[in-house]
């Protein structure tokens, strides 16, 4: 499989780990941004390759994981309706909230359905004029064109049955807000790859600066992992801190310009409430002025505050990089992936599924 | 199937764009109809007796008796369709039992509206997968739920077959130091399937591996290999099979990832759609755990008997409390293989 088989390949991991070392001298905490990269590194046990110097801490980037529990809960309560068929992604099936989630809400006779795009979930619109079709929009700036192009879509076929509730949001505000604070153990970055494809290098500029951090675009296999660590090693040994493109075959500083037109075409820039971390300024998109028709909030009505459901999840420390999984008393005890009880352990690219699914014994013991 | 007095009835309209009302399964001449004249000459079966309740079958020695149902969507794929699969998955039951398939019962429950036709493609390929696999249909039994209360088609089936190797296979004989041996490569089935319900469009078209193994099994027992377990790797896919034998025996399973097979397209698909293949679901591929002495034995059996790939692809360690199953990375960095809770979804993003 080309530009993934060369990148799994075991001389290029192996040269590359050993090179790590070479250039390790101090400590360091980089903390890899996205779900899917904490997934990669415990799928192929890329810490054991690693330096003992070098912690990696895992990051809020994983879509399912940050939406707020509030979303959830309207999810539920649209897809109970009659009348409604309501789309997702598989991922938000299981995401729980209280004691139910979308997967019960199925279960209990609510038309959900699983779709692969946003536009697919257009077409059930066009093929069922009577029924309200809401997809379930979430995601960071990776979804967001495809979620913007399918409420063109539906705009451009005149349909009115098509809605989208939104819980998109952006990385940089996210890490300036890791950054903020007082108990921040981050040292340097790897961002999301696939994020800085669509959106870009230029917003990270500032917040290399501001908080000598070095941020470096990393993409998602063992090797680009292993790349994306050396180069951030090398700018902290040497006391510098910038943004680097470590993956340069898919990443250009100014990002897919297309992609970023519809975005702003359909959506504006608003403040958001990310899970564990509160409402974070200008950190998330809503539908503009122009395409409030498309909103589910307006037509099922805005969501509420969720109720405090105190369960003992510390998801929220768990997505700031503050904790880890097995620093948790009930993963892999009382928490599992058939019984989530939050929301890192219910996705699949949550820090605690892939520690889970993929460390030896699964007991939580850290080296 | 029900003896119905003898009498006048309408002939069958099994022409173009007829279909299965509620009346062909009222026990009545539409129902004898739809089965003499459609099921059972599609099927093709010398040995299926319409006319009596149930069939009286014999069996030398000991003997393995299976069942299973069948509810894929949808009812055709790319290499098979729910016809085939129903054969195969029961002959592959009896298989794993180390028993070669003799009978099997076939029974369909059919949605309302399901047109003739497809009922009559799917017995077809019913008959034809019997044939293949050596296995005679003796019984069976046709209902109709209301348009709305199936999904077009269900099938059951079960089957009965004699025990040919010296003794039942089985988690319990394992023993540390045994081989793991992969019958061919894997994922075929799965990602075939989800890529016509999804309407995902790979080419060539991902062609199921739906196959019958007895063949391979008989194979390896005719050359002498010792089986202490057999295991076919349907749902869950050989991540299922490996954590269920080792939690059943009570031992530490441990598979090398490298030795794996899983085909390029297979591997891309999978990317595509954020699947591991050991998690993905086959229909004609099995592991067999073999005393290490007899993996060359068993490996090359299986070569010849046209499974191709076949590959030892780990071991059993002594015994670890619990069981578990344990992957290595071609990094040398060891996992331990989890199940995955239920239906695989795809990744968001």
């Amino acid at each position: 499989m080309r530009y993934v088989d060369e990148f799994r390949a075991v001389d290029s991991v192996q040269r590359l780990a050993e090179e790590i070392r070479k250039t390790t001298i101090q400590h360091w905490s980089v903390m890899e941004v996205c779900g899917g990269q904490t997934h990669a590194i415990m799928r192929y046990g890329l810490q054991e390759l690693l330096p003992e110097e070098i912690t990696l801490l895992h990051g809020p980037g994983c879509p399912v994981c940050v939406t707020p529990q509030s979303y959830i809960d309207k999810a539920i309560e649209i897809a109970l309706l009659p009348d409604v068929v309501f789309c997702t992604f598989g991922d938000m099936l299981r995401v729980p909230s209280g004691d139910s989630d979308l997967a019960q809400a199925k279960a209990r006779g609510g038309d959900v359905r699983v779709v692969y795009s946003p536009v697919d979930a257009v077409e059930v619109a066009r093929v069922n004029p009577d029924k309200d079709v809401v997809f379930f929009a979430v995601g960071f700036e990776t979804t967001a064109p495809a979620n913007a192009l399918a409420v063109r879509r539906a705009k451009d076929e005149g349909l009115t049955n098509f809605s989208l509730l939104v819980s998109q949001v952006l990385v940089p505000p996210a890490l300036l807000a890791l950054l903020s604070q007082p108990d921040c153990r981050i040292d340097a970055f790897l961002a999301a790859g696939h994020v800085c494809a669509v959106a870009g290098l230029d917003a990270y500029h500032a917040i290399a600066e501001k908080h000598h951090t070095p941020i470096v675009a990393t993409g998602f296999e063992p090797a680009d992992i292993l790349r994306g660590v050396l180069h951030a090693v090398r700018q902290l040994e040497a006391g510098e801190a910038f943004v680097e493109n470590s993956y340069e075959r898919a990443v250009a500083q100014q990002g897919n310009k297309t992609a970023q037109a519809l975005m702003m075409e359909i959506f504006e820039i608003a403040p958001k409430e990310w899970r564990g971390m509160g409402v974070i300024p200008a950190s998330g998109l809503a539908l503009n002025a122009a395409h409030a028709d498309f909103d589910a909030e307006r037509r099922f009505g805005a969501i509420g505050a969720a109720p405090r459901r105190d369960c003992g999840c510390i998801s929220g420390a768990i997505l700031q990089g503050v904790k880890r999984p097995p620093d948790c008393p009930r993963f892999a005890t009382s928490c599992t992936p058939d019984n989530p009880i939050g929301v890192t352990m219910a996705s699949m690219e949550g820090a605690c599924s892939a520690y889970y699914q993929y460390r030896e014994g699964g007991s939580g013991h850290e080296r | 199937m029900k003896d119905e007095p003898a009498g006048p009835h309408c002939a069958i309209n099994a022409g173009d764009g007829a279909l299965i009302q509620l009346g062909h399964g009222g026990g009545g001449s539409l129902m004898r109809d739809l089965i003499g004249k459609i099921i059972a000459p599609a099927m093709d079966q010398a040995s299926l007796d319409i006319e009596s309740d149930g069939a009286a079958v014999s069996l030398g020695g000991p003997a393995a008796f299976t069942t299973d149902s069948y509810v894929v969507s949808p009812l055709f794929f790319p290499g098979g369709d729910i016809g085939s699969l129903a054969v195969n998955g029961t002959v592959n039951d009896l298989a794993m039992c180390a028993a070669e398939p003799s009978y099997l019962s076939v029974s369909f429950i059919i949605e309302e509206g399901l047109s003739i036709e497809t009922l009559k493609r799917v017995a077809q390929s019913i008959g034809a997968a019997a044939k293949t696999a050596g296995a005679r249909i003796a019984t069976g039994d046709t209902k109709v739920v209301e348009r709305g209360k199936g999904d077009g088609l269900y099938i059951n089936t079960a089957g009965v077959g004699s025990v040919k190797a010296p003794f039942a296979p089985g988690p319990s004989r394992l023993r540390p130091g045994d081989a793991i041996i992969l019958s061919g490569d894997i994922g075929r089935h799965g990602v075939a399937v989800m890529a016509s319900r999804a309407e995902l469009d790979f080419t060539p078209p991902i062609r199921s591996d739906c196959a019958p193994l007895w063949d391979q099994v008989r194979a390896l027992i005719d050359a002498g290999v010792e089986l202490h377990c057999l295991r076919d790797l349907t749902r869950g896919g050989l991540a299922a099979a490996l954590v269920e034998i080792a939690q059943s025996a009570g031992c530490e399973i441990a598979v090398d990832e490298p030795e794996i097979a899983v085909s390029e397209q297979i591997s891309s698909a999978c990317e595509l759609l954020g699947l591991d293949p050991i998690h993905v679901a086959n229909e004609g591929r099995f592991i067999a755990v073999v005393p290490a002495e007899h993996a060359d034995l068993a490996v090359a059996t299986l070569g010849s008997a046209s499974a191709g790939q076949a590959r030892r692809i780990g071991e059993t360690t002594p015994a670890h409390q619990g069981g578990r199953a344990l992957i290595r990375s071609a990094y040398g960095v060891k996992r331990q293989i989890r199940t995955p809770k239920g239906e695989q979804l795809p990744r968001i993003c």
